[in-house]
């Protein structure tokens, strides 16, 4: 127990300590809703798809907590090239406490994250539909930190450096979420698109979000807590095997 | 005396064939209870694949090793509470002050809450640094990070200290302090000492027996005494030459250097 305390101190201290980095992970979802938010705005209500900051700010945050979380896991990658990570793996603790820490840390940065970009939404006009459901919404933003923490400890363990980062951003990171439904809805979608945005499990991370703040959801909450849930559990596995596995 | 660190035919290979490297080959050792051993070699001799083999972070191709009667490929955690190390290279947290980056260590150790408080603050004073407890590590020199990795590795009361060429990069002020202290600590509580280095007059002064290891393997072990009749030189650095001869080694230059540039731009 106190294992897992300690390591998920040392990353909400980490992180705490570098309020540019903060603020700078902020930049990326405010100008999605700005531009993206404002710009599309008036085709999407003439298309009647209704209000689309509305529809386009739970998928914001969803994308928000996706780039954190997917980082934090990485960050493993700095520790191992910096040292840190011997320090920890000499340790006589388990490796399954180490990651379990780690992942739980950098899950609470990303939902913290997510908190955020929430509020800046309401400074710009969002609005969820009741306000006892954000507590849902938490349970949401909760599953897409965890899962995708855990993701991101799972491609650090197998990595030796840091040269695949660009191959993760460009090929992992940025399909997730522009095939995610979070920028458009997933109805009458094309069908090649269509199985890419079932099988893709940010998908239901954006419409569970959406299901909790503005009350539509494409696949229905329970479909999507449960999808999210197993995923998650499958990836804390996968992460945990491959942690154990690391050799410096 | 008994031996606290025994090595039989240990052989570490790196890759697949038919482009296998071997590292450490077949080498077999022992250290004694409360001995200050060294392990003397050029670059790329295999001294920290063997430190690394000997404190569980990798495992063994073949081969037997027992540390305080253990074995680091079973009993992992009795291996691991038996020593503390200081690495090569840093493996502090810069973001975390002195007194974090111990109290870390010592949840990590399990060290009672109490027995922490009071150990880290004996500790810090005699490398030093109390009064630098509440800084950011990323503020503090070469000599002083390797000051508090030394008085962190301690804070457990390991039985064995490993030191992976401890002193590097250090200005003789610091290399003599950091020894003075280690040699006290050896004679006073008795702890085992297991260093690498390639300062010669450091293994000369500092340790009881030398092993001059070169291409994975063991080319002779023996006090600095010893080594210098068997070789007829004079002095270790010449043992040393005799023994490992004057070519000078190539290592690959690592991707750490190519990631301490990128981080840099990286980081904010």
């Amino acid at each position: 127990m106190s294992t897992i305390y300690v390591l998920w101190l040392r990353q909400l201290k980490r992180s705490l300590r570098s309020r540019s980095r903060i603020i700078g992970s902020l930049g990326q979802p405010i100008l999605f809703m700005v531009a993206l938010g404002f710009g599309f705005g008036p085709i999407f209500q003439k298309a009647g798809g209704g209000n689309y900051i509305q529809f386009l700010v739970p998928g914001i945050i969803a994308q928000s907590v996706l780039f954190t979380s997917v980082f934090s896991g990485i960050e493993i990658i700095w520790d191992r090239q910096f040292g840190f990570l011997k320090e920890t793996l000499v340790a006589p603790v388990s490796r399954l406490e180490i990651m379990i820490g780690r992942t739980l840390g950098g899950s609470t940065i990303a939902v913290f994250q997510g908190i955020l970009v929430f509020l800046i939404s309401l400074a710009i006009g969002f609005r969820p539909a009741s306000y006892i459901n954000i507590l849902l919404s938490l349970v949401f933003i909760f599953l897409i930190a965890v899962l995708f923490t855990a993701l991101g400890t799972a491609i650090a363990s197998a990595l030796d450096d840091i040269h695949g980062f660009q191959l993760i951003m460009n090929f992992l990171i940025m399909p997730l979420f522009f095939l995610s439904g979070a920028l458009f809805p997933l109805n009458n979608l094309p069908s090649v698109l269509n199985i890419i945005t079932r099988v893709n499990p940010l998908s239901y991370g954006v419409d569970g979000l959406r299901g909790a703040l503005i009350g539509a959801s494409h696949f229905g909450l329970m479909t999507n807590f449960f999808a999210l849930s197993a995923i998650t559990v499958v990836l804390l596995f996968v992460g945990s095997y491959l942690f154990s596995k690391i050799q410096i | 005396m008994s031996a606290i660190i025994s090595v039989k035919n240990l052989t570490k290979q790196f890759g697949r064939p038919p482009s296998v490297f071997t590292a450490v080959d077949s080498i077999s050792f022992s250290v004694e209870k409360g001995e200050i051993f060294a392990f003397l070699g050029p670059n790329g001799a295999g001294k920290t694949t063997t430190i690394k083999m000997l404190t569980t972070l990798l495992t063994p191709t073949s081969g037997k090793i027992q540390v305080n009667g253990f074995d680091p490929s079973q009993q992992q955690d009795n291996v691991r509470k038996s020593f503390g190390i200081v690495f090569q290279d840093p493996s502090l947290d810069d973001e975390l002050t002195t007194y974090e980056n111990m109290d870390f260590h010592g949840i990590l150790y399990k060290v009672p809450s109490d027995v922490r408080k009071k150990r880290i603050h004996e500790l810090l004073e005699i490398v030093e640094l109390w009064d630098r407890k509440d800084n950011l590590v990323k503020t503090f020199s070469g000599g002083m990070k390797r000051r508090l990795e030394i008085a962190r590795g301690l804070l457990h009361r390991p039985k064995i200290m490993f030191l992976d060429e401890p002193t590097l990069g250090l200005d003789p002020q610091t290399r003599n302090h950091i020894w003075s202290y280690v040699q006290n600590l050896n004679k006073k509580e008795g702890i085992t000492v297991f260093f690498t280095t390639h300062y010669m007059e450091e293994a000369d002064r500092v340790a009881n027996r030398i092993a001059v290891i070169d291409h994975g393997h063991i080319a002779a072990m023996g006090s600095s005494d010893e080594l210098k009749k068997q070789t007829s030189t004079k002095t270790l650095e010449d043992a040393f030459l005799s023994l490992t001869g004057k070519k000078i080694r190539e290592e690959s230059a690592g991707t750490i250097d190519q990631l301490r540039i990128r981080r840099r731009m990286f980081k904010r």
